[in-house]
């Protein structure tokens, strides 16, 4: 094996037993902060597959986290007085909210067929918009808007994992389990990415992404890629959303909004689109947003600390509108996102001190 | 019948507002093939500026307006010559996605000097109407139309008619090929946006007229414009405004007639109606009644 092999395998090792470690080390707070973000990642892989990978625009992602979230909550949930559940174990609900999702998504996914770009974007806002009604009228499942219903717990083979698990001389919390958990579900998912994209498959996708009558012509079934990608991702946003319900215990329908769909694109392009590292990067920085706000707050004068009356800017204003401002400045100064100033920073610190020499920017 | 003919007319004054929202995604894509996301927050900017003079300075309403369109057309093209300009060569859905995330900045800001209660804009037509054989017709509906079909007009006009005008259709149409005739790509932007903002900025004023006021939510329910747009053609300005009229009757006939007929799509369906056109138009006919194909090239 070339030796960079052997420091890729090294760094990888260091990197996953690091992340088996963390939980144990930190807090409840912040170990619940890393399962949200590890979770963000999750369903950006989704959105890079289809975004990323194969170009087509989606601005639905929050539409198939709802689906999965509410599959789970149906099938997990317990059943309330206006609400339906049938305190299944995670072991059913997990898969079926991805299955559940993708069905959505693979029979959503033939307006990709005739509409490009822009027309895409916008008729998947739409789609976005109808969801949401749907979802705050259906109230069986979902509670209804403004009071929602409890979500799917947590229950692995019959074991809840809100109770501590002891092992030897280890006791892992119930945070600290959920973050195991997620670990591995966004550790497989990774995995899976880019399996996907150094395959036939996954060259097709960017095919199909670069341009698809091409890409037709030479004889890839566009459409074929078109609707694995969208059941693909949307399978993710199913997972993420079902696994994002039990962390946080309470679902409301009004919270998956176009909002959430700018969320997720905007982690995989502040992390890099079509990158493998993109989804977890942009993740800590989206995700990790209100916790760095939330520290630096007390730095800042003009911010208040509850409601508008103590200062010029709430918190929750502020890391709004600094995510904005995010998304703009990696737009234009930053467009291969935090993957791609990484890869650029290491190819330089490889290349020292010829990296002024060899610089293509 | 009364109540359909006045369902009728609020319909046409709502959607000559969404025509006039509309008239600003179209001219800033007609100009530089992009959809402006942020239009909304522009709008609410536009409308608080014409409130907080009329309102809290008591300045005389017209002059007010004025003042506030001038405002958010400057504004506008700060904009777009700080934000914009760097994403010329770049792929029209990363500008859209900076526009989004103009949108959800300015948002927030628009939403935190706006205030928690709902703002009057100080207009002179208030809750009067006049009675037209059993039909009630808002003064501010009459206003509406009035200042959609001028609009519209002198659009039309400039679009047609004026050196400015052309050269943006030009650049529209071949960016290449415009720059190397010698056009000034960026300074045209720059006063698409600027046209798109003084829109922004009636609409918005329309958008409180008559009682209603504005607050943190109007900016969303600019969105609605949206499938208005998209009936009539991206790039086609009378395309916005038939498209904003249907809209517009659509939901109104759907909010009288809902209750009784169509009860079991669940309440408030008049407000998702027009994504629910918006879906059909895009499955049935994306480039709208008037917009114009895009050629598949491989």
């Amino acid at each position: 094996m070339t030796s960079s092999v052997l420091r890729h395998r090294a760094l990888l090792t260091v990197g996953s037993v690091a992340a088996v470690a963390l939980p144990f080390l930190s807090g409840a707070t912040s170990t619940s902060l890393y399962t949200r973000i590890l979770i963000g990642a999750v369903g950006a892989i989704g959105l890079n597959i289809v975004t990323g990978l194969t170009g087509q625009v989606s601005l639905g992602h929050s539409f198939f986290l709802a689906v999965g979230a509410y599959t789970a909550a149906v099938l997990g949930g317990t059943a309330g007085r206006t609400v339906i559940g049938h305190d299944l174990d995670m072991t059913i609900w997990l898969p079926a909210a991805f299955v559940a999702a993708a069905v959505v998504g693979a029979v959503v996914s033939p307006i990709a067929f005739r509409l490009r770009g822009l027309y895409l974007a916008i008729l998947t806002l739409g789609m976005v918009f109808v969801g949401l009604h749907l979802f705050r009228e259906w109230t069986s499942v979902t509670g209804g808007a403004g009071i929602g219903r409890p979500a799917a717990p947590a229950v692995l083979l019959g074991r809840p994992l809100a109770e501590d698990l002891a092992v030897g001389a280890v006791t892992a919390t119930s945070p600290t389990q959920l973050y195991l958990l997620c670990l591995a579900v966004f550790a497989l998912a990774t995995l899976a990415f880019v399996n996907l994209r150094h395959s036939a498959f996954g060259r097709a996708m960017v095919a199909v992404r670069d341009r698809d009558v091409a890409a037709e012509a030479m004889g890839i079934a566009s459409r074929r890629v078109k609707v694995v990608a969208f059941a693909l991702a949307a399978g993710c946003a199913g997972v993420a959303g079902a696994l994002s319900a039990a962390e946080t215990g309470y679902i409301e329908p009004g919270s998956y909004d176009v909002l959430l769909s700018v969320e997720y694109l905007a982690i995989i392009l502040i992390g890099g689109v079509g990158t493998a590292a993109g989804p977890l990067l942009g993740a800590v920085f989206v995700v990790g947003m209100p916790r760095i706000v939330e520290w630096a707050q007390p730095l800042l004068p003009f911010v208040a600390a509850g409601t508008r009356d103590d200062g010029i800017l709430t918190r929750f204003e502020l890391q709004t509108f600094l995510y904005g401002v995010l998304i703009v400045v990696f737009l234009i100064a930053q467009p291969d996102g935090v993957s791609g100033a990484l890869t650029r920073a290491r190819d330089s610190a490889r290349t020292w001190p010829f990296s002024r020499l060899l610089d293509h920017n | 019948m009364d109540e359909l003919l006045t369902a009728l007319v609020r319909g046409v004054a709502q959607g000559s507002l969404y025509a006039l929202l509309g008239l600003g995604f179209v001219v800033v894509f007609k100009a530089s093939g992009v959809v402006n996301f942020a239009q909304p927050a522009i709008m609410l900017f536009g409308a608080l500026a014409t409130s907080v003079l009329a309102v809290d300075h008591g300045v005389w309403f017209p002059l007010a307006l004025l003042f506030a369109v001038t405002a958010t057309a400057a504004g506008s093209a700060v904009v777009e010559r700080v934000v914009m300009r760097p994403m010329i060569s770049k792929p029209p859905f990363a500008a859209a996605m900076v526009t989004i995330g103009l949108f959800i900045a300015a948002q927030v800001v628009a939403s935190n000097l706006v205030g928690l209660e709902i703002r009057q804009l100080g207009d002179p037509w208030g809750l009067d109407r006049v009675d037209v054989g059993g039909v009630r017709i808002f003064h501010s509906d009459i206003a509406k139309l009035v200042a959609a079909v001028v609009v519209v007009t002198l659009l039309n006009r400039f679009f047609a008619v004026t050196r400015t005008g052309l050269a943006m259709r030009a650049a529209a149409h071949d960016q290449e090929v415009a720059i190397a005739n010698g056009v000034p790509i960026g300074r045209l932007f720059g006063t698409a946006w600027a046209i798109a903002g003084a829109l922004a900025a009636l609409a918005g004023m329309f958008l409180g007229v008559g009682g209603v006021g504005i607050d943190t939510t109007t900016a969303l329910l600019a969105l609605k414009a949206l499938p208005g747009v998209v009936l009539g053609g991206f790039d086609s300005i009378k395309g916005a405004i038939v498209g904003g009229v249907v809209v517009g009757v659509l939901e109104a006939v759907t909010k009288t007639y809902g209750q009784d007929h169509l009860a079991a799509l669940g309440n408030n369906f008049d407000q998702v109606v027009p994504y629910v056109l918006l879906l059909g138009v895009l499955l049935v006919r994306p480039y709208g009644l008037f917009g114009s194909k895009d050629v598949l090239r491989p």
